[in-house]
């Protein structure tokens, strides 16, 4: 691959998976909203 | 009172299916056409400038506009748009939030059963003794219904049903019974198989297993940069359509999913998180899959040619006979993860297409899950038939166009004047941020009330009036001729060619060229002409003749010019299954219009009664 695109293709892919894993990550430890949230499955833990 | 009462299960769930609904067919087959024929790498630079300022505000308007209708009980668009003004207009804006679904998961759900036909073939090893030409031809075979591949008659329409069967079951256990499932399983695995593809393509060595050039030959084509693209507006409007159709905006799925939220549910990361996670599929996979292994095969030029195909035309004409140069084992396991990857990719957008119809009727005819479900497959069954058994005569191509392409951006345009300039940006600005996770930088007050509805307005524009060889710098009123593919071009039947009229006793050919030869196959006759093109090359174009009714009036070896006579006889012409299908399309919309004014009368009696 030339210089160009290789520096192309891995500064957006590694940016691009930075953000995705940042975002899902931060959706995954987000603390659960108190009920009543929108979610079911919260609802079945409390009971 | 409605009997809808739906909700998501969980966070992860909802994201999933969220991006689920985003990601499909166009990550892996139309992403890297587009990249390839606007500028390689450098397409990227409109594509994510594109990204920042229509999609993410995009995403924004859709989750906030879905979940404060939600509060009201609504879960579709005509009354979710209904209850941000009192202008009684919009709720019939919002019609093209159901409409789009049921017409476009018509020919997506087609597709879809292409894939599990293809998986079933994988398997058992179909392509494994076939040459290019064979493998092409399948595919051809596969799209003319009255043809089987297996020996199972009307196979094409059978796979079509199962596959409508199966969205229709999944969607009649629910959000957090059956999408959310789908999509916490089919989002994982669909990764998986991409990466296990992705890294078979980049490792391809030229020399073996039959390939002839390196994988990262591919990559280096795909990326390479072409900066003087960025010049040219036709790269910037195909990035931002690019953008626009690969998050699934415009289509009223997100308003719907996002209608099941709390009031202090966060919107904001987890659109975030969806969008990204859908650009990761993109960019990242997207681009990594069909590209690298099919010009470690086919070489640069070849995979051009194909690319003027489209996507369709790599992933199922091709890529089969690729993986078959893995050995028996490898393709099988190739061919179930590429096309179980498409297959995942398309059931989470399907899916997702069908729960802004189910809601509408939920919420204002009570009807139950089931049988709202059961009548989104009926709806996609009537709207699907024609697709199925007239493919060929272009019925795809015009669902795709109206209903998957312009009443996209109209509805996106609308919905965000609606939301910016009429709802008002205070308002929406607050439900963007209520309950949010995340700080969303400022920037985006005024980029939601004055770059997105601009750029979309442009789009739109752009795709109206769109011209001939896309010479947007030759700018000249007087002799501006349109694309054949611009809005008002389609209205004027441009493409359609000498043979303008519905039915006609002679059929003419439609370009220059050679009679190559007469010829049968699977007991049809063709007449097949070649065009000489001006860089030297040559197209071959067959046109269809049944010798009990047609009179040829070529033989092989003549030279036709365009508007020529090839045959006689009683012919229906590819425009009158054009218009059908437009006329199909009219009918859609004016259904779920008139549904939508019954509702609201409905409505009305009711609030009037309870006074």
């Amino acid at each position: 691959m030339n210089t160009s695109a290789l520096i192309l293709m891995l500064s957006v892919q590694l940016v691009v998976t930075a953000f995705t894993v940042y975002f899902f990550v931060r959706v995954l430890v987000a603390k659960p909203k108190p009920e009543p949230d929108s979610y079911s499955e919260n609802d079945d833990m409390k009971r | 009172m409605s009997t809808n009462t739906e909700s998501w299960g969980s966070r992860v769930g909802l994201v999933l299916a969220m991006a689920g609904n985003a990601v499909g067919f166009g990550n892996f087959l139309r992403f890297p056409v587009q990249a390839v024929q606007n500028g390689g790498g450098a397409f990227i630079i409109p594509y994510l400038v594109s990204f920042l300022i229509l999609g993410i505000p995009l995403l924004m308007i859709e989750w906030a506009t879905g979940r404060f209708g939600g509060q009201l009980g609504h879960h579709s668009t005509p009354f979710i748009m209904d209850s941000m003004d009192k202008r009684r207009i919009w709720k019939y804006v919002g019609v093209f939030g159901i409409f789009a679904n049921i017409a476009i998961a018509a020919y997506y759900c087609y597709i879809e059963s292409w894939t599990i036909s293809y998986i079933f073939h994988s398997l058992f090893g179909t392509f494994s003794d076939m040459d290019q030409h064979g493998v092409a031809g399948f595919f051809s075979n596969y799209l003319d219904v009255s043809t089987s591949t297996t020996g199972i008659p009307y196979e094409a329409l059978l796979f079509f049903i199962i596959c409508l069967a199966l969205n229709t079951y999944i969607l009649s256990r629910g959000l957090s019974g059956g999408v959310e499932k789908v999509a916490k399983i089919g989002i994982p695995l669909l990764i998986v198989f991409g990466i296990f593809l992705a890294y078979r393509g980049i490792t391809l060595k030229a020399g073996h297993e039959g390939a002839v050039y390196n994988g990262t030959e591919g990559l280096n084509f795909l990326w390479t940069p072409d900066y003087s693209s960025l010049a040219n507006p036709k790269v910037w409007l195909a990035a931002a359509g690019q953008i626009f159709f690969t998050l699934s905006v415009g289509m009223g799925s997100i308003q719907c999913y996002a209608s099941y939220l709390k009031k202090n549910d966060d919107i904001a990361l987890n659109a975030m998180s969806a969008g990204w996670m859908n650009e990761f599929v993109e960019i990242v996979l997207g681009s990594a899959v069909i590209i690298p292994i099919s010009i470690g095969y086919l070489g640069i030029d070849r995979v051009i040619e194909l690319t003027n195909l489209g996507g369709l035309g790599l992933g199922f004409r091709t890529m089969p006979f690729l993986f078959s140069q893995w050995g028996s084992v490898l393709s099988a396991i190739a061919g179930v993860s590429f096309f179980g990857l498409l297959f995942f990719a398309g059931i989470t957008s399907s899916l997702a297409m069908g729960t802004p119809g189910m809601g509408f009727m939920m919420d204002e005819f009570d009807w139950p899950r089931s049988r709202a479900a059961l009548g989104f497959g009926i709806m996609v069954l009537i709207m699907g038939l024609p697709t199925v058994f007239f493919f060929s005569e272009g019925v795809f191509d015009e669902y795709d166009y109206w209903a998957g392409t312009v009443s996209l951006v109209v509805f996106a345009l609308l919905e965000t004047i609606l939301f910016s300039w009429v709802f008002g940006l205070d308002k929406g600005w607050r439900e963007i941020t209520a309950g949010a996770d995340m700080k969303i930088p400022l920037i985006y007050r005024f980029i939601i009330k004055y770059i997105t509805p601009a750029v979309l307005l442009i789009v739109f524009l752009g795709a109206l009036v769109r011209p001939a060889d896309d010479d947007w710098l030759n700018f000249n009123l007087s002799e501006w001729e349109f694309h054949n593919e611009s809005i008002i071009g389609q209205l004027q039947h441009k493409g359609i060619g000498p043979n303008k009229e519905w039915f006609a006793n002679q059929f003419y050919s439609e370009v220059d060229g050679t009679v190559k030869e007469i010829f049968e196959l699977r007991e049809k006759h063709y007449i097949a002409i070649e065009h000489h093109n001006n860089n030297g090359t040559e197209t071959g174009f067959d046109y269809r003749f049944i010798p009990e009714k047609h009179t040829l009036v070529v033989k092989p070896g003549d030279v036709v010019k365009r508007g020529e006579v090839l045959f006689t006889g009683k012919v229906v012409n590819k425009v009158f299954y054009v218009d059908m299908a437009r006329t199909l399309l009219l009918l859609l919309f004016c259904f779920i219009t008139s549904l939508v004014y019954i509702a609201w009368r409905k409505r009305k009696n009711m609030e009037r009664e309870m006074r």
